[in-house]
C-alpha cells in the first residue's frame, strides 16, 4: 500500500505544468479509437510528444481456441477478425484448408469467391474512407456510402444468410450457389453503385479543409514501413507495389485485369486515395466477373469434407456417415505446414497451420496486418497533433477484432 | 411613461420567448435539415413528423441525474452553464426586430433598447461567452474539457478581432454605432452586403467561429475531445449550453441580417402602399424569413464541410481574416475619402 501511495505521487509530479508534459488516455473508450484501444499520449500542449499503445483489451484466444475446434468450425472465429470484411477472412481460412488437402476447385467457384471477396473489399474501404472523413468532423459523406455497404450486406445475406459475421462458403466452395435474387441485386449495385461514389469522392476530394486535413498527415516512409512489415493499402501508399492478388495469384485473380494504385509520400491522403481507387478496380474485377463468369459445380468433389445435400442424409448410407463425421469434425486430414496469404482488405492477411493429422489444428497462427500498423503508430504520431493522430488513426483502418484476434 | 414600461416588458416577454422557441426549434430543425442532407427520415417519432421532439428532448434533460463529478469545482461547474445562457440572451436586447408601430395614438419601436453603443454592446457581451466555456471546461477537472475550453478561448479572441475589424467597415459606411440606424440607412433595397461583401463574407465566417459551430467547432469536436468543454456535464446543465449554442446561432443570423441584409427591410416596401403599422408586421415577418434562412445556412455548411485543425484555424484567423478585414477598411476609407473630394 505505501509502495501504492508512492507511485501515485511520482506520477503526479510528472504530470504537473512545471514539467510541460501532460498525459493523456486516448482510450481505451474514446469515440474516435473506433474499438478498444489505448494510446497514452505525452502532449506539449496539442502536441504529441510521445506515445505508448496498450493492446489486448479484446484478445479473445482465437489461436488457442482454434487447436480444440475442427476444421470447419474454425471459419466462425476468422468472422471475428476483421469484422469490416469477413468474407475474405472465411474464403481465406478456406483456402487454406484446401491448400493442405490439396482440392482441386471449380473454376466457377474461384469466380463466386473473387466477386465476394471484392465486394467485401469495397465495404470494407469505403467504412474506412468515410470514417476518416467522420472524424474530421464531415459526417454527411459516411451516411451516403454506409446505404451502399447496405446494399452489399443485402446481397451477402442472400448468399449466406448473414451480415456482418458472414460465415460464408464452405471448405471446397459454396454451401449454395448465388440464387436470383442475389445476382438481381448484385447488377443493381453495379449500375448505381459508381454514381453514389462519385458524389462522396467529390464531397470529399473537392474539398480545401479535407485535403489540408489529411494531406501530409501521418507519413511513414516506404523503408520504415517494410521494415515494419506493412502489407495493404497502407504499404502501396507508401509507394511500393505490393499487392498478394498479383505476386501471389489465388483464386484465380491471374484471369482478372486490374491496376494497383501506389502512393507516394505514405500520408493519410495516399492511404485515403489508395482506397479510393482500389474501389474502382474492384468494381471493375466483379464486372470481369460476372462476364466471363463459367458454368459448373459450385463447389469441389469432396465430400468428406462439404457436407451431401439433406434430401441424400435421409436416404444414401454414405451420405449419412459423411454428414455424421463432418458434424462430429471426424474427418482426416493430411500431417502438413502451410502458410497461405490472401488480399485482405487491410493488407495481407496470412493463415499458418500445423497440422498432425488430428481434428483441429495442431498450430494455427493468423498473421493480422493490423496488428503490425499499430505497432508503427507510435512513430507515426509522434509530433503531430492531436487530431493528426485521429486521422492517422482511422486512415490506417486498424480494426480492434483484427488487432488483439 | 407607465405605458412605455409596460408595452417594453411586454416586448421583452415576447423576444424572449420567441428566442426560446425559436432556438427550441431550432434544435428540431437541424435534425431534420441534417437528416434530408444526409438521406435519413431524422426524428419523427413525438407528435406528428416529430414536431414534439423538442419538447421531449427537454423533459429528458430536466428529469436526469444531476450529476456532478467529484473533483470538479462546484461552485464555477454550476455557474459555467448560466454564464452561457445568460449572455446567449442578453443580446436580443438591442436587435431591431421591426420598425416603429402605432397604437392608440402613441409610437414604439420593435426594439427592447437602442442603445448608441449597439454594436459594441454585442461585441462586448459575446466576450463574455467565452467565460461560460472556459470556466465549465476548466471546473470539469477533465483534460479533454480543458482542451475543448482552451481551443475556444484562443479561437473566440482571434476571430473577435476579425469580427470586429470587419464590422468597422459597416460603420464607417454608416456613420453610427445603433443597430436601429444601420437598419434605417439601408432602407430601400440599399443592402450593405452590396457595398461591403468582403466584410459580410468576412463577418459570417468570424460568426461561424464565435457560435462553435462547424468547421469551427473545434471546443466540442467530437471525434478529438468526446465532448469538449462539455463533456462532464449532464442533465438540463448540458441542455443549457446546448440550448446557449443555438440561442447564439439565432441572435448571429439576426445579427447578419441586421447589418448586411437590410434588418427588416426588403425591396420596393414602400411602394405596396400598406399603412405603417401593416408594413412594420410584414417587415418582422420578412427580417424572421431572413433569420431563418441564415439558421438554415449554418446547419447547412455544418452537415457539408469538415472541421479545421487546431493550427488551421489560427491560420485562417490572423493570416487570412484579419489582413482581409484590414484591407477591407482600407479600401472602404479610400472610396469614402475619394467621393468626398470629388
Amino acid at each position: 500500500m505505501d509502495n501504492l501511495q508512492k507511485n501515485i505521487t511520482e506520477n503526479k509530479a510528472v504530470d504537473n505544468f512545471d514539467n510541460k508534459l501532460s498525459t493523456l488516455n486516448l482510450g481505451p473508450t474514446h469515440p474516435a479509437t473506433h474499438g478498444i484501444f489505448q494510446n497514452v499520449l505525452k502532449m506539449d500542449g496539442e502536441r504529441i510528444h510521445s506515445s505508448e499503445q496498450t493492446l489486448g483489451y479484446i484478445h479473445r484466444a482465437f489461436e488457442k481456441i482454434a487447436e480444440r475446434r475442427p476444421y470447419n468450425q474454425i471459419r466462425p472465429l476468422t468472422d471475428r477478425l476483421n469484422y469490416c470484411s469477413s468474407p475474405i477472412n472465411n474464403i481465406g481460412w478456406d483456402m487454406t484448408v484446401e491448400k493442405l488437402i490439396g482440392i482441386e476447385i471449380p473454376k466457377r467457384v474461384d469466380y463466386l469467391r473473387v466477386i465476394i471477396m471484392e465486394l467485401a473489399r469495397i465495404a470494407d474501404h469505403l467504412i474506412c474512407n468515410s470514417v476518416i472523413a467522420v472524424d474530421t468532423g464531415a459526417l454527411t459523406g459516411f451516411t451516403y456510402v454506409f446505404q451502399e455497404r447496405e446494399r452489399i450486406y443485402e446481397i451477402f445475406e442472400e448468399i449466406c444468410g448473414a451480415r456482418l459475421t458472414t460465415n460464408i462458403g464452405r471448405i471446397g466452395g459454396f454451401e449454395r450457389d448465388f440464387n436470383e435474387t442475389a445476382n438481381k441485386k448484385l447488377k443493381l449495385f453495379l449500375k448505381e453503385f459508381p454514381k453514389r461514389f462519385k458524389d462522396f469522392e467529390t464531397l470529399l476530394c473537392r474539398n480545401r479543409i479535407f485535403m489540408d486535413r489529411i494531406i501530409n498527415v501521418g507519413p511513414i516512409s516506404a523503408e520504415r514501413a517494410l521494415n515494419y512489415g506493412f502489407t495493404g493499402p497502407n504499404l502501396r501508399a507508401a509507394g511500393i507495389d505490393y499487392d498478394v492478388r498479383a505476386m501471389n495469384p489465388y483464386s484465380s485473380y491471374q484471369d482478372f485485369e486490374f491496376k494497383i494504385p501506389v502512393g507516394e509520400n505514405g500520408d493519410t491522403f495516399d492511404r485515403f486515395m489508395v482506397r479510393q481507387e482500389e474501389i474502382k478496380q474492384s468494381l471493375s474485377i466483379i464486372n470481369q466477373a460476372m462476364d466471363m463468369m463459367p458454368e459448373g459445380p459450385y463447389h469441389a468433389d469432396v465430400p468428406e469434407f462439404y457436407l451431401p445435400p439433406k434430401t441424400d442424409v435421409y436416404t444414401k448410407m454414405e451420405a449419412l456417415i459423411y454428414h455424421f463425421k463432418i458434424i462430429m469434425g471426424e474427418t482426416k486430414v493430411p500431417e502438413g505446414e502451410v502458410y497461405f496469404s490472401v488480399e485482405g482488405a487491410n493488407g495481407e492477411l496470412g493463415y499458418y497451420l500445423i497440422s498432425d493429422g488430428g481434428r483441429s489444428p495442431y498450430r494455427l497462427h493468423f498473421r493480422r496486418p493490423c496488428f503490425i500498423y499499430y505497432q508503427a503508430f507510435s512513430e507515426m504520431i509522434k509530433g503531430a497533433l492531436l487530431s493528426d493522430a485521429i486521422v492517422t488513426m482511422s486512415s490506417m483502418n486498424v480494426i480492434a477484432g483484427e488487432l488483439d484476434a | 411613461m407607465s405605458t412605455l414600461i409596460i408595452i417594453k416588458i411586454i416586448i421583452i416577454l415576447v423576444i424572449f420567448a420567441i428566442t426560446l422557441f425559436i432556438a427550441m426549434y431550432s434544435t428540431y430543425a437541424e435534425r431534420k435539415i441534417a437528416a434530408v442532407m444526409q438521406d435519413r427520415i431524422g426524428p419523427n417519432r413525438a407528435g406528428p413528423w416529430g414536431i414534439l421532439q423538442p419538447l421531449a428532448d427537454g423533459g429528458k434533460m430536466f428529469f436526469k441525474e444531476d450529476f456532478i463529478p467529484a473533483f470538479a469545482n462546484k461552485k464555477l461547474f454550476i455557474i459555467a452553464p448560466g454564464i452561457a445562457m445568460f449572455t446567449a440572451l442578453m443580446t436580443s436586447a438591442i436587435i431591431p426586430w421591426g420598425g416603429s408601430i402605432t397604437i392608440w395614438g402613441q409610437t414604439f419601436d420593435l426594439q427592447v433598447a437602442d442603445v448608441d453603443i449597439g454594436i459594441l454592446y454585442i461585441l462586448g457581451v459575446v466576450s463574455i461567452g467565452v467565460y461560460g466555456i472556459m470556466i465549465g471546461g476548466w471546473a470539469s477537472n477533465n483534460k479533454y474539457s480543458l482542451f475543448g475550453a482552451v481551443r475556444s478561448s484562443s479561437q473566440m479572441i482571434s476571430y473577435e478581432l476579425a469580427m470586429g475589424l470587419s464590422i468597422l467597415a459597416v460603420i464607417m459606411t454608416t456613420g453610427s454605432l445603433s443597430l436601429k440606424d444601420i437598419v434605417e440607412a439601408q432602407d430601400g433595397g440599399k443592402w450593405n452586403v452590396f457595398y461591403q461583401p468582403l466584410a459580410c463574407l468576412l463577418f459570417i465566417v468570424c460568426a461561424f467561429a464565435e457560435c462553435n459551430r462547424a468547421p469551427f467547432d473545434l471546443a466540442e469536436c467530437e471525434s478529438e475531445l468526446i465532448g469538449g468543454y462539455h463533456t462532464e456535464y449532464g442533465s438540463m446543465k448540458l441542455g443549457f449550453f446546448l440550448f446557449a449554442e443555438y440561442i447564439n446561432m439565432f441572435i448571429s443570423s439576426a445579427i447578419i441580417s441586421t447589418l448586411f441584409f437590410g434588418g427588416y427591410n426588403f425591396p420596393f416596401m414602400h411602394d405596396l402602399g400598406l399603412s405603417s403599422n401593416a408594413l412594420t408586421i410584414v417587415g418582422t415577418l420578412v427580417f424572421f424569413a431572413k433569420i431563418c434562412f441564415f439558421i438554415f445556412f449554418f446547419m447547412w455548411v455544418r452537415w457539408t464541410l469538415p472541421r479545421f485543425r487546431y493550427d488551421q484555424l489560427m491560420h485562417l484567423g490572423w493570416k487570412t481574416l484579419i489582413p482581409l478585414a484590414v484591407f477591407n477598411l482600407m479600401l472602404t476609407g479610400g472610396i469614402m475619402l475619394l467621393r468626398d473630394l470629388f
